[in-house]
C-alpha cells in the first residue's frame, strides 16, 4: 500500500513536472560515475560529493564559489574564543528542508540538525553511528575530527558551540568540507520510527539548492530546484545527472546535445570538443601534482646526484604531449602554481640525456636496473600512468638505465608503495583538500610521513624544520617565505621527479550560463542558468 | 544434482573472493590512506578478522536468509543492487535473443532449402564472421558509424533523459509504453538498437548455422521425402513437417546461449554504459567490492543453472522422441 | 614354428594394410576438406599468419616498442598527414601500428596454442579418468565441471585473472581453466560410448593395463570430436584473451597484444580511427580463418554430415 501511495505521489509529481515541461529548464550533466550513496559523510569520493553534498545539502560555512575562501552558509556568523578552543555559530533562521514525495518537514532548520549531523559521526553509541551495516565515517576520521572535537553544545535553537581539544586554525574551513553537510534530524527521526534508517542514504533530504527526485542505479539521478531555498530558487527547474562512465561516450553525448555539461574529457578529445561551435571549453589549473618518487633510503637513490641525473633524463614535454595531450603543464615544484607561496624563481632541471648519463657515470652508476611503478587507475593528476611509465622507460633507456614497469591493484599499490625497503620509484600524485601548502609539503614530504604518505621515504632536517615552522606562524608573508625556501631545498635534493600539474577541462554547451569552476575539483550547479 | 552444484558454486564464489589480492579498505581510502587502528576497526566491522571457515559458515547461513551481504562501496545490500540492475540486463538479453531468432531461423531455413546458392554462401559467410566477431570492437565500430558519423542512434543509456516515469517493471520498453508519454517508447527502442545488435551478433550466427544444419538433416529424412513424394507443396513440407522437427535442437541451442549472453553482457554493457549486472560485476571486480563480487557470482551461476534446467525440461516436453522413452 | 612364421607374415601384412588404410583415410579427409572452399581459404590465411608470426622481427618495418617522439598518432599513409614510413600510422606514443600488429600475431597464435594445449591435455586426462573409472570419481569430477560451466566463461576468466593478477600468462591460464570442461565432457562421453565396444573388451581380455587401455586403445578412437573442439577453442581463446586485454586484465601494455592495443586505443575512438580499427580487423580475420578451418575439419571428420 505504501509502495502504491509512493508511486501515485511520484506520478503526480511527475505529471506536474511534465505539464510544466514546455517551459521547464532542464540541465543535463553527464557525470563520470555513480554516487556511492546520498548521505555524504560516509564517503570520500568526489563523484559522490558532486551528486550529494553539492546539490542537496548546505554546510555551516561554505567555500565561496570559484575560490577556497570561507563564507557564511547555514551559520550567519561565528565567533572564536580567545584561546581558540571554542567556536560559536549563529544559525540562519527560516531555512527550509526539502519537501519531497517521501518527506514533508514540519519545522525549519535548527541546532538539532547540526548536532545530529555531527554527533552521529562522533559518538559510537549514537543510534545512527552505524545505521547501515558496514557504514563508517571516513572523512571525519581522516580529518582527525574525533580527537579534535571535545564536544558540540546546543546553546539555544539557533546557537551551536564547538569545543576543541586544541587550537586549530583551519577549523572553520574544515566545516565547509563535504563531510560536514547538514542533514535533517526530523527526517532521520521519522525514518527511525518507521525502521527504515537506510533510506537516509537512498532518499536524501537536505536544505540545498536542489531536492532529490529519483535515482535509477548507474543510469540517472534527477533533482528539482528547491522552491523555498534560503538563497532563492535556482534559475533552472530540473537538474539531471546522466551517469556516463566512458569519457569518449560523454564527448559524443556533448556533441549530440544529449548533455549540457560533462566533466573529465579524454585529453585526446579536447581539441575536437573545443572546436565545436556549440560547445565552450572552460579550463583551470588543477590543484594537483603528479610525481615520480624515488626511494631515497635505497642505494643508489640515496644519492641526490643520481636522482637529479635521472630527473634530467625525463622528457617532460613528450609526457605532456602524449599522456596529457596538452592538458597539463610541466611541474618544477611539489605544489601547483596556483597555490600561494609557489616559488617561481626555481629553475627546472633541464632535459639533457647526455649530461644525465655523464652524471650517472661520474657517480659510478652503470648498468642500473630499476622498477618504475605505475598505478592501475586514472587519477586527476595522471590520466594514464601506464603510458607515462612507458615513456619514462624509454627515456631512462637512453641513459643506460633498464626499467621494469610494475603495477598492482590500486589498494595494494597504495599499501606496497609505502614500504620502506620498496625497490624502485613510484608514480603517484596528490590533489589538494583545502588550498594550504602545508597540505602538500608536510603531508607528502615531511619526516612524519616516512613509511606513509611520504612515498620518497625522504626525511630532510632542513626541509622538515622549515615546514614545521611555517605551520606554527600565522603571518602569511612569513609562511610564504618559509615555504619558498623549502621548495629550494626540495629542488636541490630531488626526492621526486616532479612531472606535471594537470589542467582541468570542462566542456559545456554554449547555452550554459554562469558555471564557475571549483578549484577544489567539485561540480556545482547552483546559480547556473540555461539559455533556451 | 542441483544441490551439490549449488554448494559448489557458493564455495567457489567464497573461495575466489578470499584469494583475490588487494585490499578493499585501502582501495577505498585512496591516496589519503587510513590509520592502522582505524584499519583494524574496519576489518572487524567487515568481519574479515574471523577464521575463514567461520566466515564461510556465516555467509552460507545469511545466504539462506536471502542476505547476500552488503556492498562495501555503496553500503547497500548486494541483493538489492543486483535486483535493481537485473531487469536492464534481462531486457537487453531478451531483445538480443529475439533479434537473433527472428533473423537467424529464417536465414537458416532459406540457406538449407537453397543449399549451395549464393544466398546460402553469403549468409553462412556472414554467420561465420559474426561468430568470429570480437564484440567489444564491433560495438565501438557501430558507435563510431551510427552514432558518430550518421547520428541515427543515441550513444548510450536506456532512454532519453527527457522522459521520466516511475519504474514499474524495470523493463524500459514496457515502462515507457505504460507511461503513455508520446515518444518515450520510440526513444527506449532507439536506445536498444545498437546494444541489441552487438549482443545478438554471436547468438544470431550460432542460431542461423544450427538451423541450417538441423534443417539439412531433417530434409534428408524419410518422412520428408515421403511428404514430398505425396505431392505436398514446398511450403507445406518445409513449414509443417521439416521445421517442426528441425526446431528442437535449435531451441536447445537458444537455451545454451544464456551463458554466452551473460558473458557478452559484460562487454556490451561496458561499451554502451548500460546499467546492468555485467557492468556492475566488472566495476565490482575492479573496486575489490568483495561482497558484490561474491553475491554476483552466486546469483549469476544460479540463474544460468535454472535456465539450463528449464531448457532441459522444455526439451523433454517438445521432443516426442524423448517423451516416448 | 610355422605358427610364428604365419604370425610374422600376418603382422607385416597387417602393418601395411594399416598404413594403407591410414593413407586412404588421410586422402579421404583431404578430399572432403579441400571440397570446402572456405576451409581452404581459411587454411591459407592461417598459414600466412603463422608465417608472419614466425618472421615478425624481419617483416616488421620498425621495432614494435620504439617510440617515435615526433610522430604521435600519425594517420595511415593514404590519409592526409600520413607517411610511407608508417604505413598504417602510429599510436599515441608514436609506435608503428603495422609493426605492432605484426608482432601481435605472435601473441594471438601463441595464446591459441598454449591455451588449447593446456585445456586439451587437462580435459582429456580428466575426461578419460572420469569416463573410464565411472563411479564416485566420475561424479566428483563432473560435478566440478558443472560448477565451472555454471559461470559465464568470460566472467569466470575475469575473476580468475583478478585473482592471479593481470597479465598475459595468467589470462592464458584462466582461459584454459574455463575451456577445459568442454574437453573433459567430450572425452568422457566418447570414452563411455567406446568403453563397451568389442575391441576394448578384447584388449582388456588380452591383459592391457588401465593406462594402456585409456590412452592407447580408447583415446585414438575419440580424437575426431576433440580435434574439432580444439579448433573452436583456439578461436575462443584468442577472442577471450583479447576481451580480457580490452578490459585491462589481459596482456599489459606495452605488449602489442591486439586486445590490449584496442583497450589503449579506446580513448581515441573519435580522433584516430586507425588505432581502433586495425587491431579489431586483425582479431576478426584471424579468428574467422581459424573458424573456417574448424568448419572444414568438422565436415571432413564428422561422418554424419559427410554425405548429406
Amino acid at each position: 500500500m505504501r509502495k502504491f501511495g509512493k508511486l501515485l505521489a511520484a506520478t503526480a509529481l511527475m505529471s506536474a513536472a511534465i505539464a510544466g515541461s514546455a517551459y521547464a529548464k532542464t540541465l543535463v550533466y553527464c557525470s563520470e560515475g555513480s554516487p556511492e550513496g546520498f548521505d555524504v559523510a560516509p564517503y570520500t569520493a568526489g563523484t559522490t560529493f558532486d551528486a550529494s553534498s553539492k546539490p542537496l545539502y548546505n554546510r555551516l560555512v561554505e567555500f565561496k564559489r570559484g575560490t577556497s575562501q570561507v563564507i557564511p552558509g547555514l551559520a550567519e556568523s561565528w565567533e572564536v574564543s580567545e584561546d581558540g578552543l571554542e567556536y560559536t555559530f549563529n544559525l540562519r533562521k527560516g531555512v527550509k528542508f526539502h519537501t519531497t514525495s517521501f518527506f514533508t518537514p514540519t519545522r525549519d532548520f535548527n541546532a538539532d540538525d547540526v548536532l545530529f549531523s555531527f554527533d552521529r559521526q562522533r559518538n559510537a553509541d549514537h543510534p545512527w553511528y552505524e545505521y547501515v551495516p558496514g557504514i563508517s565515517w571516513e572523512y571525519f576520521n581522516g580529518m582527525s575530527m574525533p580527537d579534535l572535537i571535545a564536544d558540540i553544545e546546543k546553546v539555544d535553537d539557533y546557537t551551536v558551540k564547538f569545543k576543541l581539544t586544541r587550537p586549530e586554525a583551519p577549523m572553520v574551513a574544515n566545516l565547509a568540507m563535504d563531510f560536514a553537510s547538514i542533514v535533517s534530524a526530523e527526517y532521520a527521526a521519522q525514518l527511525e520510527a518507521d525502521g527504515r534508517q537506510e533510506m537516509l542514504n537512498q532518499e536524501p533530504v537536505g536544505t540545498g539548492p536542489f531536492s532529490f527526485v529519483a535515482y535509477q542505479k548507474d543510469a540517472v539521478i534527477r533533482y528539482a530546484a528547491h522552491g523555498d531555498y534560503w538563497g532563492g530558487k535556482q534559475p533552472i527547474d530540473d537538474l539531471v545527472f546522466a551517469i556516463t562512465t566512458d569519457a569518449a561516450v560523454r564527448a559524443q553525448k556533448l556533441k549530440a546535445g544529449e548533455c549540457h555539461v560533462a566533466p573529465y574529457p579524454n585529453p585526446a578529445d579536447i581539441e575536437s570538443l573545443a572546436a565545436d561551435p556549440n560547445l565552450v571549453m572552460m579550463e583551470q589549473q588543477g590543484l594537483n601534482v603528479g610525481y615520480l618518487a624515488y626511494n631515497t633510503q635505497v642505494a643508489p637513490f640515496d644519492n641526490a646526484k643520481v636522482r637529479k641525473a635521472l630527473n634530467m633524463a625525463i622528457n617532460k614535454q613528450a609526457i605532456l604531449d602524449s599522456v596529457f595531450q596538452g592538458a597539463g603543464s610541466a611541474a618544477k615544484n611539489p605544489i601547483p602554481p596556483t597555490m600561494w607561496s609557489y616559488n617561481d624563481a626555481i629553475q627546472d632541471d633541464p632535459y639533457d640525456p647526455a649530461a644525465a648519463k655523464a652524471m650517472l657515470e661520474a657517480e659510478g652508476v652503470s648498468g642500473l636496473e630499476m622498477e618504475v611503478w605505475a598505478m592501475p587507475v586514472q587519477r586527476p593528476y595522471n590520466p594514464n600512468a601506464r603510458r607515462m611509465a612507458e615513456l619514462i622507460q624509454a627515456d631512462f633507456a637512453q641513459v643506460g638505465v633498464d626499467v621494469k614497469i610494475v603495477s598492482y591493484e590500486w589498494g595494494e599499490y597504495l599499501a606496497r608503495s609505502k614500504e620502506l625497503d620498496r625497490k624502485g620509484a613510484v608514480l603517484l600524485g596528490w590533489t589538494g583538500d583545502n588550498g594550504d601548502p602545508d597540505n602538500f609539503l608536510a603531508v607528502l614530504l615531511g619526516c612524519d610521513g616516512v613509511g606513509g604518505s611520504n612515498r620518497a621515504q625522504w626525511c630532510n632536517e632542513e626541509f622538515d624544520a622549515l615546514t614545521i615552522k611555517a605551520k606554527q606562524v600565522s603571518d602569511i608573508a612569513e609562511r610564504t617565505k618559509l615555504y619558498e625556501e623549502a621548495q629550494v631545498v626540495f629542488k636541490r635534493e630531488a626526492p621526486w621527479a616532479t612531472i606535471a600539474h594537470s589542467t582541468v577541462f570542462m566542456p559545456m554547451s554554449t547555452k550554459v550560463k554562469g558555471y564557475v569552476m571549483d578549484p577544489l575539483g567539485g561540480h556545482w550547479f547552483d546559480g547556473v542558468d540555461l539559455d533556451q | 544434482m542441483i544441490v551439490p552444484t549449488f554448494f559448489g558454486i557458493t564455495i567457489v564464489a567464497f573461495g575466489f573472493v578470499r584469494v583475490l589480492p588487494g585490499d578493499p579498505i585501502l582501495a577505498l581510502a585512496g591516496e589519503r590512506g587510513v590509520k592502522p587502528e582505524r584499519y583494524q576497526e574496519l576489518l572487524v566491522q567487515f568481519g574479515f578478522d574471523k577464521p575463514i571457515w567461520e566466515q564461510y559458515f556465516t555467509y552460507l547461513v545469511n545466504l539462506f536468509q536471502g542476505d547476500f551481504g552488503t556492498s562495501i562501496a555503496t553500503k547497500r545490500p548486494v541483493l538489492d543492487e543486483f535486483l535493481t540492475l537485473f531487469p536492464a540486463t534481462v531486457e537487453l538479453a531478451l531483445c538480443a535473443i529475439v533479434f537473433a531468432v527472428l533473423l537467424g531461423i529464417p536465414a537458416g531455413i532459406i540457406s538449407a532449402v537453397k543449399r549451395g546458392s549464393w544466398f546460402d554462401q553469403t549468409t553462412m559467410g556472414i554467420a561465420l564472421a559474426g561468430y568470429s566477431m570480437p564484440i567489444f570492437w564491433w560495438g565501438l565500430l557501430l558507435i563510431i558509424f551510427f552514432s558518430g558519423t550518421l547520428g541515427w542512434t543515441p550513444v548510450s543509456g536506456r532512454i532519453s533523459l527527457l522522459y521520466y516515469f516511475p519504474q514499474v517493471t524495470g523493463f524500459m520498453l514496457i515502462d515507457s509504453f505504460l507511461s503513455g508519454q508520446s515518444g518515450a517508447f520510440k526513444s527506449a527502442f532507439m536506445h536498444l538498437i545498437l546494444p541489441t545488435i552487438v549482443l545478438g551478433t554471436i547468438p544470431l550466427a550460432v542460431i542461423a548455422r544450427q538451423t541450417r544444419s538441423a534443417m539439412l538433416e531433417v530434409l534428408g529424412e524419410d518422412y520428408v521425402r515421403t511428404a514430398r513424394a505425396k505431392g505436398l507443396g514446398q511450403v507445406q513440407v518445409i513449414g509443417v513437417h521439416a521445421l517442426r522437427n528441425a526446431l528442437i535442437p535449435v531451441i536447445t541451442t537458444i537455451g545454451l546461449q544464456v551463458g554466452v549472453l551473460l558473458a557478452g553482457a559484460i562487454l556490451t554493457e561496458t561499451i554502451f554504459s548500460w546499467p546492468g549486472i555485467g557492468k556492475w560485476m566488472v566495476d565490482s571486480i575492479f573496486r575489490r567490492d568483495y561482497p558484490s563480487v561474491q553475491g554476483g557470482l552466486v546469483l549469476i551461476a544460479l540463474i544460468v543453472m535454472v535456465v539450463n534446467l528449464t531448457v532441459d525440461v522444455l526439451y523433454g516436453l517438445i521432443n516426442p522422441r524423448i517423451r516416448h522413452q | 614354428m610355422t605358427d610364428t612364421q604365419t604370425k610374422n607374415i600376418d603382422q607385416t601384412v597387417v602393418k601395411a594394410e594399416v598404413r594403407n588404410a591410414q593413407l586412404q583415410m588421410l586422402n579421404e579427409f583431404w578430399h572432403y576438406f579441400s571440397a570446402n572452399k572456405g576451409a581452404v581459404i581459411g587454411l591459407v590465411i592461417v598459414g600466412f599468419m603463422v608465417f608472419v608470426a614466425a618472421f615478425a622481427p624481419w617483416l616488421a618495418p620498425h621495432d614494435a616498442g620504439h617510440q617515435y617522439r615526433d610522430a604521435f598518432l600519425m594517420p595511415p599513409v593514404w590519409e592526409t598527414g600520413g607517411s610511407w614510413k608508417f604505413i598504417l600510422g602510429t599510436d599515441a606514443v608514436g609506435r608503428d601500428m603495422l609493426s605492432r600488429l605484426i608482432h601481435g600475431s605472435r601473441f594471438s597464435l601463441f595464446i591459441g596454442v598454449i591455451v588449447v594445449s593446456i585445456s586439451l591435455t587437462g580435459g582429456i586426462i580428466i575426461g578419460l579418468v572420469a569416463g573410464y573409472f565411472r563411479g564416485w570419481v566420475d561424479t566428483i569430477i563432473m560435478r566440478i565441471m558443472d560448477i565451472i560451466l555454471a559461470f559465464p566463461s568470460l566472467l569466470m576468466a575475469l575473476v580468475l585473472v583478478a585473482i592471479l593478477g593481470p597479465g598475459l600468462v595468467n589470462a592464458m591460464i584462466a582461459i584454459a581453466i574455463v575451456l577445459q570442461p568442454h574437453f573433459a565432457r567430450l572425452t568422457r562421453a566418447a570414452v563411455m560410448s567406446e568403453a563397451n565396444r568389442e575391441y576394448v573388451t578384447s584388449a582388456k581380455v588380452a591383459g592391457a593395463g588401465h593406462m594402456r587401455l585409456m590412452f592407447k586403445t580408447i583415446l585414438p578412437n575419440c580424437l575426431a570430436p576433440l580435434i574439432v573442439q580444439a579448433t573452436l577453442s583456439f578461436s575462443t581463446a584468442i577472442l577471450d584473451a583479447a576481451a580480457l586485454g580490452f578490459l585491462g586484465m589481459g596482456a599489459q601494455p606495452p605488449t602489442p597484444e591486439w586486445g590490449t592495443m584496442l583497450a589503449e586505443a579506446r580513448e581515441f575512438v573519435l580522433r584516430a580511427w586507425w588505432v581502433v580499427t586495425f587491431p579489431g580487423i586483425a582479431i576478426l580475420v584471424t579468428v574467422l580463418a581459424i573458424n573456417l578451418v574448424g568448419d572444414g575439419l568438422r565436415d571432413a571428420l564428422d561422418p554424419k554430415l559427410k554425405r548429406s
